[in-house]
């Protein structure tokens, strides 16, 4: 296993209470595998990648769990070891780009400095890598001399991913990375991800469009209110979701091709400051019993993993 | 009910004194470049199309919130787009819009209820008193119970109860035609469905004409009765919406389909070359050849019609066999 994330629970300490924002979750994941984690906003997949990448500040914390990647155990290294691993190791791709960007400085300047950072190179070779990552994910490489505000923000966002992999890093996370764009950039990005888990290795998108995850990846993980309730290999969970929240969620989503009827999910997820008891999902849930008044456990079903009384 | 005759809507590029004084030309960005349609009463149009292509300036016409730079709009056979101020404020009780930003398209300062109050007492339609009845009875109906939020205010709301008070202050002045600008891009995909059943259940409840601009090819087969696909301020193809999506004629609009995710399997793609086209600086020709992969040096020179039938196309070299 390239990363693997056991029992990992990571918490926000706010004015009115604790919300668990990851509960208990586990995930792994192998080299050269592509792995989705979906969810709605609030559900705990940013907070999860965030974690893995120890990029979560006061007042949230990192309440137990281990997280294990290419043998180191991240949570035991001090943060000057970790800025190491972010970048080198493990790249990451945020949803906003215009936020990560410096828009005073050019893009080159931007990557190369990520490079000398990183790397034993001159300036001018990091300026020269720079132009090879930009041409990597379909930009010219002349786009090295343009400011962040004049490029598109698809462009923009291909800058973030060039940065990310200038490093040549075994794990990529991409953090909704296409939500604000259009799906012709879209479409280029995923297919630049899916280039990257070709060349062997990992990536991790986190989004809330299904289709697009059952499209691109090899497992998905499903989230809501913090709990992972379903994890399996993409398209049998798509073609035969187990757990009820993710029969809704694909139900709830229209699609291009398919003529099939679209039910809205009834309600609105949880507030985690005082989830309700048992089962997280019980309020929204068509299948709900007496059991559900209880945690249900997660057990594994056909190779896939689901919280869900009805399998337990 | 709506008709959109040629269209265009040209914003001048800021530039700097010296560029001026250096330059003798003025530069445009040919935001709508020569739009036609016509949409009949209790019809959904769907405007598709990426970033740039001109959908929500056409849209934000329609609604009198900008000024053509040229054609003509009728509405009910009216020529709406050269009204007064006065006029056109009169008009607004027919024409609704909804825009995308369900953050920005509120007042921080008002309360939720007193949105619609005002929508109501602006044209006239209520009192205070009654206003404030109909505001609350309205709230109950797009899902808000009006007890409970008619006081809050807009922070208080998620994304998508925003974008419920945004709908149901549209729809309070019982309008004729209705702009929905992206009304679901910004809102959780778990929480989409049911915005559509609301803005649908309002299309059969009051039989009005909805121009529904998204570029989500998905979104606009379960909205639309057909769909217009534009590009560079131009529409490229226009026709019912299954016909369009499984038997598309034009390049772009097979581009734009075949990126869309899909739970299906994709059969067929259809590239697209590069980034879309500078408006400064469109294409000759057929404006959309720099990134055509079937173009030819026809394209490179004559733009070719939008020939106007039931499933209309702007191609010399239109598609064969659909999706």
């Amino acid at each position: 296993m390239l990363l693997d994330i056991e029992n990992l629970t990571t918490i926000f300490r706010t004015r009115r209470g604790v919300v668990r924002a990851v509960d208990n979750v586990s995930i792994s994941i192998k080299k050269g595998e592509f792995v989705s984690i979906v969810g709605e906003s609030g559900c705990g997949k940013s907070t999860l990648a965030h974690s893995v990448m120890k990029l979560i500040d006061h007042p949230g914390e990192i309440l137990g769990g281990k997280i294990t990647f290419d043998g180191l155990d991240l949570l035991s290294l001090s943060d000057e070891e970790m800025r190491k691993i972010r970048g080198d190791k493990i790249g990451m791709v945020f949803q906003n780009p215009m936020t990560s960007l410096d828009p005073l400085e050019k893009v080159g300047d931007q990557i190369s400095e990520t490079i000398m950072e990183h790397m034993n190179v001159t300036k001018k070779e990091a300026w020269q890598m720079a132009r090879e990552m930009l041409e990597k994910v379909g930009l010219q490489p002349e786009r090295v001399d343009s400011y962040p505000h004049q490029l598109s923000g698809g462009q923009r966002q291909r800058v973030m991913i060039a940065m990310a992999i200038s490093l040549n890093p075994k794990l990529l996370i991409a953090d909704e990375p296409t939500t604000a764009l259009d799906v012709i950039v879209q479409e280029k990005i995923m297919d630049f991800l899916e280039d990257m888990k070709r060349e062997g290795r990992a990536v991790i998108l986190i989004t809330h469009d299904f289709a697009l995850a059952a499209e691109r990846s090899d497992r998905i993980a499903v989230m809501y209110a913090g709990w992972l309730v379903e994890m399996g290999d993409a398209e049998a969970l798509t073609n035969d979701p187990l757990h009820p929240y993710t029969k809704g969620l694909i139900q709830s989503v229209p699609d291009v091709w398919m003529d099939k009827e679209i039910k809205p999910l009834p309600g609105f997820p949880p507030d985690l400051i005082n989830p309700p008891e048992g089962c997280r999902f019980r309020p929204r849930c068509p299948n709900a019993s007496e059991m559900c008044m209880r945690e249900p456990p997660e057990v594994e079903v056909d190779g896939r993993v689901v919280k869900c009384w009805l399998y337990g | 009910m709506l008709r959109v005759e040629n269209l265009k809507k040209y914003f001048p590029v800021q530039k700097s004194a010296l560029e001026v004084l250096l330059s003798r030309r003025r530069d445009f960005i040919r935001a709508v470049d020569g739009v036609s349609f016509e949409m009949k009463r209790g019809e959904v149009l769907s405007l598709v199309g990426e970033s740039g292509c001109g959908k929500t300036t056409t849209g934000r016409i329609i609604v009198g919130l900008e000024r053509p730079t040229g054609g003509k709009i009728y509405f009910k056979d009216r020529e709406i787009s050269s009204l007064s101020e006065e006029e056109q404020r009169k008009m607004k009780k027919y024409i609704q819009m909804v825009f995308q930003d369900p953050y920005a398209s509120l007042n921080p300062r008002m309360k939720v209820g007193e949105h619609l109050v005002e929508s109501l007492t602006i044209h006239g339609i209520a009192g205070n008193e009654e206003a404030k009845e109909i505001a609350m009875s309205m709230l109950d109906r797009v899902g808000l119970p009006g007890e409970q939020f008619y006081n809050r205010m807009p922070y208080q709301l998620s994304g998508g109860q925003r974008q419920r008070v945004a709908i149901a202050r549209a729809m309070i002045l019982k309008p004729e035609f209705v702009v929905a600008d992206e009304p679901v891009s910004m809102i959780d995909v778990s929480l989409r469905a049911a915005i559509l059943d609301l803005l649908m259940s309002f299309k059969e409840e009051y039989n009005l004409s909805m121009l529904f601009i998204t570029h989500d090819l998905s979104v606009a087969r379960i909205v639309g009765d057909r769909i217009a696909v534009m590009y560079l301020g131009k529409i490229m193809e226009m026709g019912k919406t299954r016909e369009v999506i499984h038997n598309p004629k034009h390049p772009y609009t097979a581009a734009l389909l075949s990126s869309v995710p899909s739970f299906l399997k994709k059969e067929r793609r259809v590239e697209i070359i590069g980034d879309i086209a500078n408006p400064i600086d469109i294409p000759s020709g057929c404006r959309y050849h720099p990134r055509c992969p079937f173009a030819r040096e026809k394209c490179k020179k004559e733009e070719p019609e939008l020939v106007c039938e039931e499933h209309s196309f702007a191609c010399h070299f239109p598609l064969e066999g659909g999706f």
